[in-house]
Order: structure tokens, then C-alpha cells, then sequence
């Protein structure tokens, strides 16, 4: 069985190592993502937002939706901690 | 686990460098339009400045300066700062989070009307990381009992 599983494993990384030939090269101006969004968010970033940092424009701004998210997922790790571990005496330890 | 350290050298050292601390992470916070930074940056740095305390002094020395109501109001207030200001948005008729439409009630144009919201969605997700960080810390290294004696 275990061996079984590290043939699993085997191929499946075969398969994906494989698959990174078909990628762009690294900085390539014309792979998708250079060519889909990416020339608006700079070129218009200050003229659109007034905000010089790219980065922080595309965040909060363009996708301010996905940075709610990101928020709320760090609300509900600090709830979750509170409610599993938060206890007022330790007579139930 | 967390015990007061008793140091004069510790206790001064952290006394001076905890206001900076604080004030570096509020540049931090404000000037993510113009350098790397930014709410969670921030926030995260503000929180280390409570952690600082924690370590330095004990828990019921930061407690009293920063009690444990407020911390976990403020884990809320951030959330719903970012997602007030998106109701705003739809109040003044337009979509969710598309701060544009500020220029209506502010005297700016549209551009730096989104600035202006950038900057207020970040200081809501500055506030919630901040509070995140100190409750976090505290629950797991206390094991949610908040004393100070060893654990």
C-alpha cells in the first residue's frame, strides 16, 4: 500500500513537472498575465486612483472586494482562537 | 510561560522603544499610497508594539493600558469600518467598494476620492490585524488563561 502511494506521488509530480514547460518564460511581456490587466493597473493607476504605489491601488482598490475577504478571514482565525482557547479560571483544567 | 522580566535594562529600553515602534507603524499604515506598506503591514507592526509589552513587562501592565474588551472590539470595528465604507458606496449609488463615488459628498475629484477611500479601508484593516495579532498571541501563549504565572 505504501507503495502503492509513493507511485501516486511519483506521478503526479511527474505530471506537473511536465506541465511547467508549457509556461511562459519568467517576465515574459507577452505571457497572459502581462497582457490581460496588468498594462491598465499601471498605466492608469495614478490617473484613475491618484495613488503613485501600484500595489496598494490594486488592493484596496480595484480589488477591494478580495481584500475584505483577506480580512475577514483574519477576523475569524482571532474569533475562533478567542472562543476554542479564551477560559476565565483554569478549574476546568 | 510569560513572566515579568524584572530588568531596570529591559523595562527602559522598551519604554522608549515602544512609542517609535507605534509611530513607525502608523507611517506605515498612512504611507502605503506612496511606499511598500499598508494596512496589514501596519497592523501588524502596531501589534508587535502590544506583544513588546507583553514580553517586557506582564500581560495586566498591557491590559491596563489596553484592556481585553477593547482589543476584541477593535477586531470588529475594522471589519466593519471596510465594510461600512462600502455601504456608503451603495448609499450614494454606486457599486460596493467603488470609492469614486465620494466626489459627491467630498470637495475632491474622483481620483482622489478613491485615494481617500483606499486610505480609509486601510486603516480598517490596520485596526482589525492589530487586534488580531495581540489576542492571538495572548490565547495561544497562555493557553486562553491570561495570567501571567507560568504555564
Amino acid at each position: 500500500m505504501k507503495i502503492f502511494a509513493i507511485i501516486i506521488v511519483i506521478l503526479t509530480g511527474a505530471v506537473l513537472i511536465y506541465s511547467t514547460f508549457d509556461m511562459p518564460d519568467w517576465g515574459n511581456p507577452n505571457s497572459p498575465a502581462s497582457v490581460h490587466v496588468s498594462p491598465r493597473y499601471i498605466e492608469k493607476t495614478i490617473e484613475e486612483t491618484a495613488t503613485p504605489n501600484a500595489v496598494t491601488s490594486v488592493l484596496a482598490d480595484y480589488r477591494g472586494f478580495d481584500t475584505l475577504g483577506e480580512t475577514i478571514v483574519i477576523f475569524t482565525a482571532a474569533i475562533v482562537c478567542i472562543l476554542l482557547l479564551r477560559r476565565e479560571d483554569d478549574k476546568t483544567h | 510561560m510569560i513572566r515579568r522580566t524584572e530588568s531596570l535594562l529591559v523595562e527602559t529600553v522598551c519604554r522608549i522603544l515602544i512609542p517609535l515602534i507605534q509611530l513607525f507603524a502608523l507611517y506605515v499604515i498612512v504611507h502605503g499610497h506612496y511606499s511598500p506598506g499598508g494596512g496589514f503591514q501596519g497592523g501588524c507592526i502596531l501589534g508587535a508594539s502590544f506583544i513588546l509589552m507583553v514580553i517586557a513587562y506582564d500581560i495586566r501592565w498591557m491590559k491596563h493600558r489596553f484592556s481585553e474588551k477593547k482589543n476584541t472590539l477593535m477586531v470588529a470595528l475594522g471589519v466593519f469600518i471596510y465594510s461600512l465604507i462600502g455601504f456608503i458606496c451603495i448609499f450614494l449609488g454606486a457599486e460596493y467598494l467603488n470609492y469614486g463615488i465620494f466626489h459627491r459628498i467630498l470637495p475632491v475629484d474622483v481620483a482622489k476620492a478613491r485615494s481617500l477611500g483606499i486610505l480609509a479601508v486601510e486603516t480598517g484593516v490596520g485596526i482589525t490585524v492589530m487586534a488580531v495579532m495581540v489576542s492571538i498571541f495572548l490565547n495561544l501563549t497562555t493557553y486562553g488563561k491570561h495570567e501571567k504565572g507560568e504555564v
